[in-house]
């Protein structure tokens, strides 16, 4: 079904938060304000969005290492992520989990993994749980295509489709494994080709495109709900940025980059939004500065949180109780 | 009260928390197939006529998914008993193990569990080298999993009772010659530690050792098969008037340190067998805390008893050297009176 101009805005809200919270962050770094590593999601926030935009609070994503969009298209408070960021024991993982690990499972977002691949057969496994609780919950397992050549991405997908598991399998083709090129780790075209030999349908998304990637999650999720079983999402998406923070892309061609950048997805919406008929006013500028004052608010509740004690060293190796 | 085997109590041990909780299912390998095996070692035999194929859940060979699914599972409300053929293929499940199961508590800031159980034999039975190693300490070593390893009927139900109950991922090592030395799956060699069951609800806390052996001259540790190395030396060491005190810590993480450091404060000499191989070893870790934590009571050096750093070989012959034998520990013991 065609998004309402008005969901298409939120979803233009919430992909800008994600932008400004990322380049804040990148900025924090550089002044020395976020002791961790970044890898930040700049350029892939329309499939986090539009995935999550599907899904129901009580639904499960599991993020990547690169998981600050996931965790804040789940709605996880920018707050928290932001303390977590800066190892405040506010953080959403009380600052021992770091930005690879940001999460809130209040939210229906785990703590995030940051091996590759290995969330693919956790995710199976909470959709395996809804299936033997009765639920209709659904997971997402997000990945980067570079995910799809570990083991457990195998494993997950063949059991996922041999159990019929209400799971939805999110591949970010970005492109780039780390610095490698997919033409040199893939023989396939796609990666949504492998999903045929597990016997589940997958379907390539312009992954730049957030309308394009909530119609593909809501057939997806709609199929899993019903207990039809997973499915295999190739979003084509590109990464902005570095892998990490230390890694300036010389092996990246300029065209190429300026080309995925003439396809920015907050620029595809907002060329779409700016030919509708609106029926909520769309004012990018207004919006920025809604969400410049969202992510104020994050820094300060972050730099004004207390950091972690000696004794928090010790504690939570195993489970304390609700 | 029934008396039963290894493999029988862990059976009644499943059987009873998966009557008690709904949440309780079981996945691995050639679990529930009708007319197979109930597992490699028959612990789930029969199960899936009681509960089904949902709960004894049947995967592909698949130990890293497997695995995978049962953490997921654990973390939305799911209690899974998980099992490998041979614990050899930990290994092969070695990153959802050490960097999920035991990571997530604490890299989600205590905010998430994982309650699960993951059953795997060990132990040299003439099958070389990958599928009889013994490796708990792989496993003793990664902060967060709890490793259990029961060497009697009675422990090994009580204990996978605890695991079930646990709000953490536990390792459940079970030694193959500890199984029975009855049915069509019994290994050559086997030892039967058939004991009374309880018919009634209990658990063995997880933690807690036993001493198998009361004795003033010496203290030895062991764990599964090398329990009953240690209490046949034991017997032989008492008919030339030395009276060895047995431990069997049940619990490997965590560790009763105070029950082997009570024993080592009065008998005074300390000895640990193991199947592990030597270097770095579990062995190595519980003498290093004997003397760390009890030199000034001991009259001699701390001693492993262990398999040595090779892999286990297949050799009849050659797998007798391998496993600590009870005139090795006798001849340990001996050495240091």
């Amino acid at each position: 079904m065609p998004l309402a101009q008005a969901e298409l805005v939120g979803l233009y809200r919430r992909m800008l938060l994600i932008r400004r919270f990322e380049e804040r962050c990148n900025a924090l770094f550089l002044q020395g304000r976020i002791p961790s590593t970044l890898h930040l999601y700049i350029g892939q926030e329309a499939v986090a969005v539009g995935a999550c935009s599907v899904l129901r609070r009580d639904d499960w994503v599991f993020g990547t290492h690169r998981p600050h969009g996931h965790a804040l298209a789940k709605g996880v408070s920018p707050r928290i992520i932001m303390a977590e960021l800066m190892a405040k024991v506010t953080g959403c993982c009380r600052g021992k989990g770091g930005s690879m690990h940001v999460g809130d499972v209040r939210e229906g977002a785990f703590p995030a993994i940051a091996i590759v691949g290995a969330g693919l057969p956790i995710a199976a496994g909470a959709a395996l749980s809804a299936k033997m609780r009765g639920t209709d919950q659904v997971a997402i397992g997000f990945h980067g295509e570079g995910a799809a050549n570990e083991g457990d991405w195998h494993e997950a997908l063949n059991m996922a489709a041999v159990w019929r598991l209400p799971v939805v399998y999110v591949c970010e083709n970005n492109l780039y494994g780390a610095s490698t090129h997919f033409s040199k780790a893939f023989a396939v075209a796609h990666v949504a080709d492998r999903a045929s030999a597990y016997g589940m349908p997958g379907e390539v998304v312009d992954g730049n495109d957030v309308e394009a990637v909530h119609d593909a999650a809501e057939r997806a999720v709609a199929r899993a709900r019903l207990g039809e079983g997973p499915t295999l999402l190739e979003c084509l998406t590109y990464r902005q940025c570095g892998h990490s923070r230390s890694d300036a892309c010389n092996y990246r061609p300029d065209e190429e980059e300026a080309s995925w950048k003439d396809r920015d997805p907050l620029k595809v919406t907002a060329d779409r939004l700016s030919t509708c008929v609106p029926s909520v006013p769309f004012v990018p500028s207004d919006l920025e500065t809604d969400v410049a004052a969202e992510i104020d608010d994050a820094v300060a509740f972050a730099e004004s949180s207390p950091d972690p004690t000696p004794d928090d060293l010790l504690r939570h190796v195993f489970w304390e109780g609700d | 009260m029934a008396v039963m085997g290894i493999a029988d109590a862990l059976r009644e041990g499943i059987r009873e928390e998966m009557r008690r909780d709904p949440t309780v299912f079981c996945i691995g390998e050639d679990i529930g197939v009708k007319g197979g095996w109930g597992g490699a070692f028959t612990v789930t035999l029969g199960l899936v006529d009681e509960f089904g194929p949902e709960r004894i859940l049947d995967t592909p060979i698949s130990e890293s998914g497997f695995c995978g699914i049962a953490i997921g599972a654990a973390m939305t409300g799911m209690r899974p008993i998980a099992d490998v053929q041979y614990g050899d293929f930990l290994f092969c499940m070695m990153d959802q193990l050490a960097n999920q199961a035991a990571k997530m508590t604490y890299m989600a800031g205590g905010e998430v569990k994982v309650p699960m159980v993951m059953r795997a034999p060990v132990g040299s039975t003439r099958r070389g080298a990958q599928h009889a190693q013994t490796l708990e300490v792989f496993f003793t070593h990664v902060p967060g999993l709890k490793v259990v390893a029961p060497s009697t009927a009675y422990d090994a139900k009580g204990l996978l009772k605890a695991a079930v109950r646990d709000d953490n991922p536990v390792l459940m090592f079970e030694h193959k010659l500890l199984y029975g030395s009855k049915g069509n799956r019994a290994e050559k060699g086997a030892i039967s530690p058939i004991g009374d069951v309880p018919d009634e609800d209990y658990i063995v806390p997880i933690g807690k050792g036993a001493i198998r052996r009361r004795g003033r001259d010496v203290t030895i540790v062991g764990k599964l098969l090398t329990v009953y190395r240690a209490l046949a030396a034991a017997d032989e060491l008492a008919r030339s008037g030395v009276e060895a005190e047995v431990i069997d810590p049940r619990t490997l993480v965590p560790l009763d340190k105070e029950m082997v450091l009570e024993s080592v404060r009065k008998t005074h000499r300390f000895v640990v067998v193991e199947e592990d191989n030597r270097t770095h070893g579990w062995g190595a870790e519980i003498a290093a805390m004997v003397a760390e934590e009890a030199f000034w009571w001991l009259d001699a050096p701390p001693v492993r008893v262990s398999a040595p750093d090779t892999p286990p070989p297949f050799a009849p012959l050659l797998e007798q050297l391998y496993v600590p034998s009870v005139e090795r520990v006798v001849s340990a013991v001996q050495r240091l009176m």
